[in-house]
């Protein structure tokens, strides 16, 4: 019964969620409130059964019934409870369930917290929330249904994929998807304003903090996949230029674009038209991501064009979405006016090139993850885009971008004052200049050129950023202090600094050993002294395994005990690297245990990576900045108090020029 | 283009074949090589880090033509003369991947330009901005109005 639940709420859903999507733009379109007013109980009523399909999934999961075919082929009776609770994403189908799951659930958190929403506006965006609900919905039913039975029933399953059977994969695929569906309502709300033709300030505040905490989760999705990279695949690696990894990417770097865009059409009226576009492309890459991931495009070309349902399902909603959207916004976007004036020297100028070369960061990605597969598809030859092409296209980019972070957001809006500007930073840059190079020797005892040159950098960004709230901090003397979005956006800058001295140190100074050991060898990285004690049988759930006890001892003092495991799952025998990692805020000591050589002698690969948890700490503290930005305290305040504000400023006019 | 270089070594662990390189200048060569060279039976792996028969298979030749004293164009050329372009990290530049390599600075220079046409065409003197733009509010507001209650 339970299957048969699950696949009859997804499909009351279905018509939910078609509900939701005539209706209120129905209204929207004749003016009739009855109409409009049944987008926010639709949306509700479509979380509700997408709630109870997505339950029962997961209940046929935890009561292990092997008649459900998805249940069969990912999840087994001696599987761990949690990771059959985690299964329910662990492959095709169930991914587009949770996928799915988080669209509702973004459309209940419109429901509830945008109370200040005029009812044309929100009419209609509840009507393209509901839109993509329906083409997902549909994708599951036509070509992915979790709830298939299969028949006769299996005995056991064929296990979850032991690679996902960690930890790390339970929260990082829900994160991930929080992420990239929350940019369906940057999305709706842009095509919303598009249509009713509110294309103004009022709208980039209504989007800013969905647009901030979506990004946020994204961030978040991103650190733990390539946090789970790291230990889980054994090979100290962190980003593998990996087309999933990309798909993931791409709609962050359009995110991010648009996170800056929407400040300046709030605060100054100023790109609307270009960031309603950028709304609409970070969805859409979203949209891409998903193609990518979910059609089997990746793993072959062929095996796409003989099996393309799935994939040409996705294709169409694609082009659907970009078409109708990029078709609406030609249509209106071009009666939209720009915002004040600005000159050269200006935040608004700035935010411009952080636009561009975020833009073509994003092209590198976007090349050198379809570039493979197009030409493939075209018969052009097979190549591979791999991590050389992105050091030299994508790295020279970033750069610019992240030393333009440091002036930003000390330029004032419309017109900044260039000459007291640089007399400031003058000093926060030789402090850059001696701690960025004082860091590497200090921390390796040697620097080259290069590292000296990022550490610099990063520092500069960090630098400067602190002097930019020290600046704030004393010009709101007396005040009723600062708003979160001032912290946050300071945070978020920083953690940028804190990733950069993270990959620098890491990459360069990294050491790697791999080593032939038997019990009892010795191998030295710097002054860490690693003995592998024993190797010893050991049974998990649905595993067993070798692990090994290496014992580390720095100056003969012990510093820590890692205990890497080698493991073979019963169902799936491929065998599996579980690396155990010491870390403190310095560095990481890494061990893995590779394979056997001969009777009492092992292959390790034993690493020094300094700094390497500064690689996790910077985007998670932009994860935190993006936390206090989304939760400023006007964005709280009610549609009433916006139009007062906006009204006082208005005559105010230019004085608050400075303020972000 | 250097400073990236900094970025650059960043991405992959090595794991270098137990240690048959005496010379660490060369055991260093090997480690950058074996990163740009696909296992091309695995998913998205170089040879340096999978644990594939292939990858093992590749490294030893790789090292072998290291100790045989070969450069790294020669050891490039000869993997893709057997095994095509597939197998390099880093595409060849041509005329099928010129957008590919060139593309990301096209974008670059193009939207600095853009920036550069919007910042000189607002230097061009308007008459009495302000009041117009407080004008064009005022229409935009009843128009706004117009279409809501439409």
């Amino acid at each position: 019964m339970v299957p048969e639940i699950g696949h009859f709420a997804l499909v009351i859903a279905l018509f939910v969620a078609l509900v939701q999507t005539i209706m209120p733009m129905l209204g929207a379109y004749r003016g009739i409130p009855e109409l409009m007013a049944m987008g926010k109980p639709a949306a509700r009523v479509q979380f509700l059964f997408i709630a109870v399909a997505f339950f029962m999934l997961t209940l046929a999961f935890i009561e292990n019934d092997f008649s459900v075919a998805y249940v069969a082929q990912n999840s087994n009776s001696a599987l761990p409870i949690e990771y059959r609770i985690s299964a329910v994403w662990g492959a095709h189908e169930g991914s587009l369930l949770l996928w799915v799951f988080m669209l509702a659930s973004w459309g209940l958190a419109i429901t509830i917290f945008s109370k200040s929403l005029p009812e044309h506006f929100l009419a209609r965006v509840m009507s393209v929330m509901g839109f993509t609900g329906v083409g997902f919905i549909l994708f599951i039913l036509m070509t992915s249904n979790p709830f298939d039975r299969l028949i006769p029933a299996a005995a056991d399953g064929r296990d979850l994929n032991p690679l996902l059977q960690d930890p790390g994969l339970i929260i990082h695929p829900p994160m991930l998807y929080m992420g990239y569906v929350g940019f369906s309502v940057a999305f709706s709300f842009a095509v919303a304003a598009l249509l009713g033709g509110h294309l103004d300030a009022t709208w980039a505040r209504w989007s800013r903090p969905w647009t901030t905490v979506a990004w946020l989760f994204l961030t978040i999705g991103i650190v733990l996949g390539s946090w789970w990279a790291y230990y889980e695949l054994g090979w100290g690696g962190w980003w593998f230029w990996d087309p999933v990894e990309n798909a993931s990417l791409m709609p962050w770097l359009a995110g991010t674009a648009l996170i800056h865009s929407l400040a300046a059409t709030e605060k100054r009226g100023a790109f609307k038209s270009w960031t309603v576009l950028l709304a609409i492309l970070a969805f859409s890459l979203s949209l891409l991501g998903t193609f990518l991931v979910r059609s089997g495009v990746l793993v072959s070309v062929h095996a796409f064009a003989s099996d393309p349902e799935r994939g040409v399902f996705i294709l169409g909603f694609l082009v659907v979405v970009i078409g109708v959207s990029l078709g609406l916004y030609a249509w209106r976007a071009p009666s939209v006016h720009g915002g004040g004036r600005f000159e050269w020297f200006s935040r608004e100028m700035l935010l411009l090139a952080n636009n561009v070369l975020l833009m073509a960061a994003l092209a590198a990605v976007l090349m050198g993850t379809m570039a493979p597969i197009v030409l493939d598809a075209l018969n052009l030859g097979k190549i591979s885009v791999g991590p050389p092409y992105f050091d030299v296209v994508f790295v020279p980019v970033m750069l610019p971008l992240v030393i333009l972070m440091g002036i930003g957001p000390l330029v004032s809006w419309q017109a900044g004052d260039a000459r007291p500007l640089f007399k400031k930073l003058r000093i926060v840059l030789a402090v850059s200049l001696v701690t960025g190079i004082a860091l590497p020797l200090i921390a390796m005892g040697k620097a080259t050129l290069m590292v000296a040159a990022s550490t610099t950098i990063a520092m500069w960004v960090i630098l400067s950023s602190a002097q930019y709230l020290r600046d704030r901090i004393k010009r709101n003397v007396g005040n009723k202090g600062l708003s979160a979005g001032v912290y946050g956006m300071v945070i978020a800058h920083a953690g940028v600094g804190v990733f950069v001295i993270g990959v620098t140190l890491s990459s360069v100074f990294s050491v790697e050993r791999d080593v032939h050991m038997r019990v009892g060898d010795t191998v030295q990285i710097n002054n860490f002294v690693f003995r592998l004690d024993e190797v010893k049988p050991v049974r998990g759930p649905n595993y067993h395994s070798d692990m090994a006890r290496v014992n580390i001892t720095r100056d003969g003092e012990q510093v820590a005990v890692l205990t890497p495991e080698k493991r073979t799952y019963f169902i799936q025998t491929m065998p599996m690297t579980e690396a155990s990692i010491d870390t403190t805020l310095l560095r990481d000591l890494y061990v893995a245990l590779a394979e056997q050589r001969d009777a009492d002698g092992w292959a390790l690969r034993v690493y020094h990576r300094p700094f390497q948890a500064w690689i996790w700490s910077g985007p998670l503290l932009m994860a935190l900045g993006g936390i206090l930005a989304a939760s400023d305290r006007r964005y709280r305040v009610s549609a009433r108090h916006i139009l007062q504000a906006r009204r006082k400023t208005a005559s105010a006019s230019v004085s608050d020029g400075a303020q972000a | 283009m250097k400073l990236s270089a900094v970025f650059l070594l960043l991405l992959l662990g090595i794991a270098q074949a137990v240690a048959e390189l005496s010379d660490p200048r060369d055991e260093r060569r090997f480690n950058e090589l074996a990163k740009t060279l696909r296992c091309m039976v695995c998913q998205n792996q170089s040879i340096a880090d999978s644990d594939a028969e292939l990858a093992r298979d590749f490294r030893e030749q790789v090292q072998k033509k290291i100790n045989e004293g070969q450069s790294d164009t020669e050891i490039i050329s000869y993997m893709v003369e057997r095994y095509g372009d597939y197998i390099l990290y880093r595409p060849p530049f041509n005329m099928v991947t010129a957008i590919l390599w060139l593309g990301p600075f096209i974008l670059v220079i193009v939207g600095f330009l853009m920036i550069l046409r919007i910042v000189r065409r607002q230097e061009q003197p308007q008459a009495d901005t302000e009041q117009q733009a407080r004008l064009r509010q005022l229409l935009e507001k009843s128009a706004d109005s117009g279409n809501e209650s439409g």
